[in-house]
């Protein structure tokens, strides 16, 4: 798809956005030792929550850049006239979205997490559960986004919309972890947050399309 | 005798009728609140478990009905505004919110001063409490953001997305948050006892259940006819009205 190659080029043109989203998420993460004390034990029972919350915010402060710059510049409302299903696009920039948020913070929640000194099959779990329950962050978050676009606020207003609707992700992405370091199976964790990204690969898209709509009438 | 229904749906036709029917529902809501809250407070015998306390669920199982149920309502119409492009019931959805709102936050606010002296503790994270304090944010978030955008047409459109988004995300995280809250077996105590009520105990509540509609629908119409006002202010027939309101 052109749409996913032309976002991420955009993205690699303007690193510094990436970095900083990257960078917030690191930043969050390590404020909670120093705001709770540095007690390991305590950490380590923390880090799971810690470690998603800050990537649900992280995820959510790049949301105004999926779809603001390509309105401004009236890119967005060529894509509305294409012929292609707007769905599709919205997809692929979802998808884009992700890959240049979504992965750096999949790959960097280890390290955090060696910081909170969680068990080497805990961090295992907590990257797979980051894995699968970025994408969905991501296409939820496009609805909000959508719907935001040439607001005044509207960047607060995207936070008041869509972290309520992240709750299950952020629920069973922890839950998965912790259930691993509690020594219960956490296949049913996994399996959830599967069943989220295909409803939300499913029904995601097409409100976010037509959200657009409603925003460039 | 067929009632043409569609006529209604003009904010026109509506506006009249609905100040029609506001003083009949209003008095409704006024009747039963002032029965149910008698039969609540001087005729259902004190529990003997929860001894008065108990008394508060005249108001709070009625808020709490009404939240969830007032949810699916706004989420309705805005839907059928949003398919059908009928003005009308966009501004009736936007009219629901802030009622359903209020609900939410009186149960809240009631749920936590029963907690107190039953459970000893103002809040717990009960899936129950939980779920209901998230469907406060998901009004707030439909209120807000059609508070944000300006033009009319585009708040009713993208206030009914975020709303149907919700209703489709309510089950959701309803079963989210019970299965989290199991998992983590930190509430000590619930609100899961099948209480087995006396009869007048659950009149009380019945009435006071029936009083919250007709509460609801009376405020809703009555919100109903200002937003018309305010939205049809350039057109011929509240030009009419004003002029006439002016005379007397």
């Amino acid at each position: 798809m052109w749409i996913i190659k032309r976002d991420l080029l955009l993205a690699i043109r303007r690193q510094s956005d990436v970095l900083t989203t990257l960078f917030f998420f690191v930043i969050v993460v390590s404020l909670f030792p120093l705001s709770v004390g540095p007690e390991m034990n305590m950490l380590r029972a923390m880090a799971p929550g810690v470690v998603w919350v800050a990537a649900l915010l992280a995820s959510m402060l790049s949301l105004n850049r999926m779809f603001s710059n390509d309105y401004i510049d009236g890119t967005l409302e060529q894509m509305l006239l294409s012929p292609q299903s707007l769905s599709l696009l919205v997809l692929g920039k979802a998808f884009a979205h992700w890959l240049v948020t979504g992965i750096p913070l999949v790959i960097m929640a280890p390290i955090l997490g060696i910081q909170y000194d969680l068990p080497a099959e805990a961090l295992l779990v907590l990257t797979i559960t980051l894995l699968l329950g970025t994408p969905v962050l991501s296409l939820i978050g496009a609805i909000g986004a959508a719907l935001t676009l040439g607001l005044r606020g509207g960047s607060v207003l995207v936070s008041l919309l869509v972290l309520p609707l992240y709750i299950p992700v952020l629920i069973f992405g922890a839950g998965a972890v912790e259930a691993n370091m509690a020594g219960i199976g956490f296949d049913a964790h996994l399996s959830l947050l599967g069943a989220f990204l295909l409803a939300s690969l499913a029904l995601a898209p097409w409100a976010t399309a037509s959200s657009l709509r409603v925003s460039l009438e | 005798m067929t009632i043409n229904w569609f006529k209604y749906s003009s904010p026109a036709s509506f506006y009249s009728l609905a100040g029609k029917m506001i003083p009949i529902f209003t008095i409704a809501a006024v009747v039963s609140l002032v029965a149910g809250l008698y039969v609540g407070f001087f005729v259902a015998p004190t529990d003997f478990q929860q001894g008065e306390a108990y008394r508060i669920i005249f108001i709070h199982v009625p808020a709490a009905w009404m939240s969830m149920f007032l949810y699916v309502v706004m989420a309705f119409w805005a839907g059928i505004g949003l398919a059908f492009n009928t003005r009308l019931s966009s501004m009736f959805a936007t009219a629901i919110a802030p009622t359903g709102a209020m609900f939410t936050f009186i149960a809240l606010w009631t749920g936590a001063l029963w907690g107190k002296p039953m459970w000893g503790t103002w809040w717990v994270w009960d899936a129950r409490l939980t779920s209901e304090l998230i469907l406060l944010f998901l009004y707030i978030g439909f209120m807000s953001l059609q508070a944000a955008i300006d033009d009319p047409r585009r708040a009713d459109k993208a206030g009914a997305i975020i709303a149907l988004v919700g209703v489709v995300n309510i089950p959701i995280i309803y079963f989210s948050v019970q299965w989290w809250n199991t998992l983590h077996q930190g509430a000590s105590v619930s609100i899961n006892q099948a209480p087995s009520m006396a009869s007048t105990m659950l009149l009380g509540m019945m009435i006071m259940v029936f009083s919250s509609w007709m509460y609801s629908i009376a405020i809703i119409l009555k919100r109903t006819r200002v937003i018309i006002i305010e939205r049809e202010s350039h057109t011929a027939w509240v030009a009419e009205l004003q002029k006439k309101e002016f005379i007397r």
